[in-house]
C-alpha cells in the first residue's frame, strides 16, 4: 500500500481524532473539552474527504462531501448547544472545571 | 406510508403550548398505531422519502422492529405526556415558580423533538441518518435534562452532553470507514456486501464502542445516574425508557442484519460478558443509594445489561428468535417499569419535597397509588409473573439453557437476586410505620394515574403476549422456533 496524499489526509484525520479524544480526556477545563471534540470532528471530517478522492484528475464522490456538510451543521449546533451549557454551568458552579468540584464526586 | 408522514409533518408545526403539546402527543400516538397495523398487515416494507432510493436517497425500513419500538415509544409517550401536563402544569406547586415557568416553555417543543428524533431513527435504514437521527436525540435530550435548572442537573446535562458527542463523533467516523470500504451507507446493501477485513473491523469497533457510549452500556455508564436522577420526573421517565434503547437498536440492527457475517462467536460473549457485568455492578450500586431516583437510575444502568445478552444468545439459529424476541419483549417491559417507577419517583418528590430513601416512611398512606405503581413496576423489574419482565427473562433463560450456556444463567440469576433486594428496601421503607405522619403536598390525580397505569402495564404484559410474536417477526433478522412451553 503506497501512501497517496488521500491516505495521508485520512491518517491525519484519524490522528485529529485522536488528539480531539485526548484532550478531552485529559483537559478538566469545558472549553478545552469542547474545542478538544471540534477537533475531533474536524479530523473526520478529513477522514471522509479524503475518502472522496477518486484518484487524480477524476472528480470527487458527492456523498461524502455531503455527510461532511451535514456533519458541519451538526457540529455547530453540538457546540452552540454544548457552549450554553457550560455557560450555565458556570454561573452554576462559578467553575469551568465542575470534574473536580465536589458535587461530582457523588459516583463511588 | 401515510403514518410515517403524519408523524413527521406534525412535528413541523410550531408548538408552544402544552394543548398544541398534548394534540400532537395524541397525533404522533395515533399515527404511530397506524404505522404498527401497517407493519402487521403489510409485513416489511422499504420507503424511499421524495422517490429517491438508495443509495443516493434516504430509505425508511418499516419492520417488526421498528414497528415494536415506534408503538412502545406512543404508549409510554402519551402516558407521560399526560403526566407532564400536570407536571408543568400552571398550578403545580411542590417546585419554585421558575422551575415551573421555564418548564413550562420549554419542555413540550423539546420532548416533541425528542420524540421526532426516536421515531425517526427506529425507521432509518442507512448508517448516515441514524447519525444525524443520534445527535437530534442527544441534542434533546440533553436540554432536557438541563431543563431541571439545578446545579446538579446542569452539570449532569453537560456531562452527558460531552458524552453524547464524544459517542456520536466515534459512530461517525465509523461510518465515514464503512462507506470508504463498501460506497454504501444503506444498512440492506451493507448487509450483501459485508466481509470481514480490517477497515470493516475497526469502523465496527468505533460504531460499538460510540454506541455504548450512548447507550450507557457498562463500564461506559458513568454519565447515567447523574443525568436520569436530576432530571425532572417526566424526562427521567422518557430517558431511561426510550432514549436509552435507541442506541441498542441500531447495535441490534448492526450485527444482526448488516454484518451478520462478523459477529462471531468471541465478540458476542465478549458483548454478553458487559451485559452480565452490568446487571451485577449496577444491581450492587443501585442496592447502595440514599435516594430513590438514584437508586432507579442505577437499576437502569443493571436492567440494561439484559439486552446484551441478546448478542450471544440471539446467534445462533435454535434460540434465535426466543432470545430476539425475549429482549424485545425486555425492551418493553423496562421502558413500562422504569417509565412508571420514575413517575411515581417524581409524586414522591413533589409530595414529600425529597426523594431520600430514609425518609419515606408511610408513604403508602400520603400516595397509595404512587407507591402502588412502585410496587407493580418492582414486580416487573424483579420478574414475576405474570409481568413482562417475567416472559422476557423466561424466554432468555430458555434460550441460555437450550444453548446449554450456564453462565448467562448465573448472571441473570444473580441480577434478579439484586432486582428483588433494591426493590424490596424501597418496598420496606414505604411500608414501615412512621413515627409522624409525612407531611404531603397534594399530587394531581392525572400525575398519579399516570405511573400507575405505566406500572399495571408492565405488570400484566405477559397476558397480552400472544399478538406481539407475529409482528416481531417481520423482518426479523434471526431465526429459530419459539422456545417457550415446559419447565427449562
Amino acid at each position: 500500500m503506497t501512501l497517496t496524499p488521500a491516505l495521508l489526509y485520512a491518517l491525519a484525520g484519524c490522528a485529529l481524532f485522536a488528539i480531539g479524544l485526548h484532550a478531552l480526556v485529559v483537559q478538566p477545563h469545558l472549553l478545552r473539552k469542547i474545542l478538544g471534540l471540534n477537533v475531533s470532528g474536524g479530523g473526520v471530517f478529513l477522514v471522509l474527504v479524503a475518502i472522496a478522492h477518486r484518484g487524480p484528475g477524476a472528480a470527487p464522490d458527492p456523498v461524502p462531501h455531503a455527510m461532511v456538510l451535514t456533519g458541519i451543521v451538526v457540529a455547530v449546533c453540538g457546540t452552540a448547544v454544548a457552549l450554553v451549557l457550560a455557560g450555565r454551568v458556570h454561573r452554576a458552579t462559578g467553575t469551568m472545571e465542575p470534574g473536580s468540584s465536589p458535587a461530582e464526586a457523588r459516583e463511588p | 406510508m401515510t403514518p410515517l408522514a403524519g408523524v413527521m409533518l406534525s412535528f413541523l408545526l410550531p408548538r408552544r403550548a402544552a394543548g398544541i403539546g398534548l394534540a400532537t402527543s395524541a397525533a404522533v400516538a395515533g399515527a404511530s398505531g397506524l404505522f404498527v397495523a401497517h407493519v402487521a398487515r403489510h409485513g416489511a416494507t422499504r420507503y424511499a422519502i421524495g422517490g429517491w432510493g438508495a443509495p443516493l436517497g434516504i430509505e425508511f425500513v418499516a419492520d417488526g422492529l421498528s414497528a415494536w419500538l415506534v408503538g412502545l415509544g406512543a404508549v409510554v409517550g402519551l402516558a407521560v405526556s399526560a403526566y407532564a401536563l400536570s407536571y408543568f402544569g400552571p398550578h403545580a406547586g411542590g417546585h419554585d415558580d421558575d422551575e415551573g415557568a421555564r418548564g413550562r416553555h420549554d419542555f413540550w417543543p423539546l420532548w416533541l423533538f425528542l420524540w421526532a428524533g426516536l421515531n425517526a431513527l427506529f425507521v432509518s435504514g442507512d448508517i448516515f441518518n441514524l447519525y444525524v437521527t443520534l445527535e437530534l436525540l442527544g441534542f434533546s435530550a440533553v436540554a432536557l435534562v438541563a431543563l431541571a435548572g439545578t446545579r446538579d442537573a446542569i452539570t449532569a446535562a453537560m456531562r452527558y452532553m460531552l458524552a453524547s458527542l464524544l459517542g456520536s463523533l466515534s459512530f461517525l467516523l465509523g461510518v465515514a470507514l464503512i462507506y470508504g470500504a463498501y460506497a454504501t451507507l444503506d444498512l440492506a446493501r451493507l448487509a450483501e456486501a459485508s466481509r470481514s477485513d480490517p477497515a470493516t473491523l475497526v469502523a465496527l469497533t468505533l460504531m460499538t464502542t460510540g454506541l455504548m457510549i450512548k447507550g450507557a452500556a457498562f463500564p461506559l455508564h458513568f454519565w447515567l445516574p447523574p443525568a436520569h436522577s436530576s432530571a425532572p420526573a417526566p424526562v427521567s421517565a422518557l430517558l431511561s425508557a426510550l432514549v436509552v434503547k435507541a442506541p441498542f437498536a441500531i447495535l441490534a440492527r448492526l450485527w444482526f442484519d448488516s454484518f451478520a457475517s462478523l459477529n462471531t462467536a468471541a465478540l458476542a460473549a465478549w458483548l454478553g460478558a458487559l451485559g452480565a457485568a452490568a446487571l451485577v455492578w449496577g444491581g450492587i450500586l443501585a442496592l447502595r443509594q440514599a435516594r430513590l431516583k438514584l437508586l432507579v437510575a442505577y437499576s437502569t444502568v443493571a436492567q440494561l445489561g439484559y439486552l446484551f445478552l441478546v448478542f450471544p444468545l440471539a446467534r445462533e439459529a435454535d434460540t434465535g428468535f426466543t432470545a430476539w424476541s425475549g429482549v424485545m419483549f425486555f425492551v418493553a417491559a423496562h421502558a413500562a417499569a422504569k417509565a412508571a417507577m420514575f413517575l411515581a419517583a417524581g409524586n414522591v418528590m413533589h409530595a414529600l419535597g425529597h426523594d431520600e430513601l430514609d425518609r419515606m416512611a408511610g408513604l403508602t398512606r400520603v400516595l397509595p397509588r404512587s407507591a402502588f405503581a412502585l410496587v407493580l413496576a418492582g414486580v416487573s423489574l424483579m420478574g414475576l409473573p405474570p409481568s413482562g419482565g417475567f416472559l422476557a427473562k423466561w424466554l432468555l433463560l430458555h434460550a441460555a439453557i437450550t444453548r446449554g450456556e450456564w453462565w448467562w444463567v448465573a448472571g441473570m440469576l444473580a441480577g434478579t437476586a439484586l432486582a428483588i433486594a433494591y426493590i424490596m428496601r424501597v418496598v420496606a421503607r414505604m411500608f414501615a410505620e412512621p413515627s409522624t405522619p409525612p407531611k404531603a403536598a397534594a399530587v394531581p390525580a392525572s400525575m398519579e394515574w399516570a405511573a400507575l397505569s405505566l406500572a399495571t402495564l408492565a405488570a400484566l404484559m405477559a397476558l397480552a403476549a400472544v399478538l406481539p410474536f407475529d409482528l416481531l417477526r417481520i423482518g426479523a433478522p434471526v431465526a429459530g422456533p419459539l422456545l417457550f412451553g415446559g419447565a427449562p
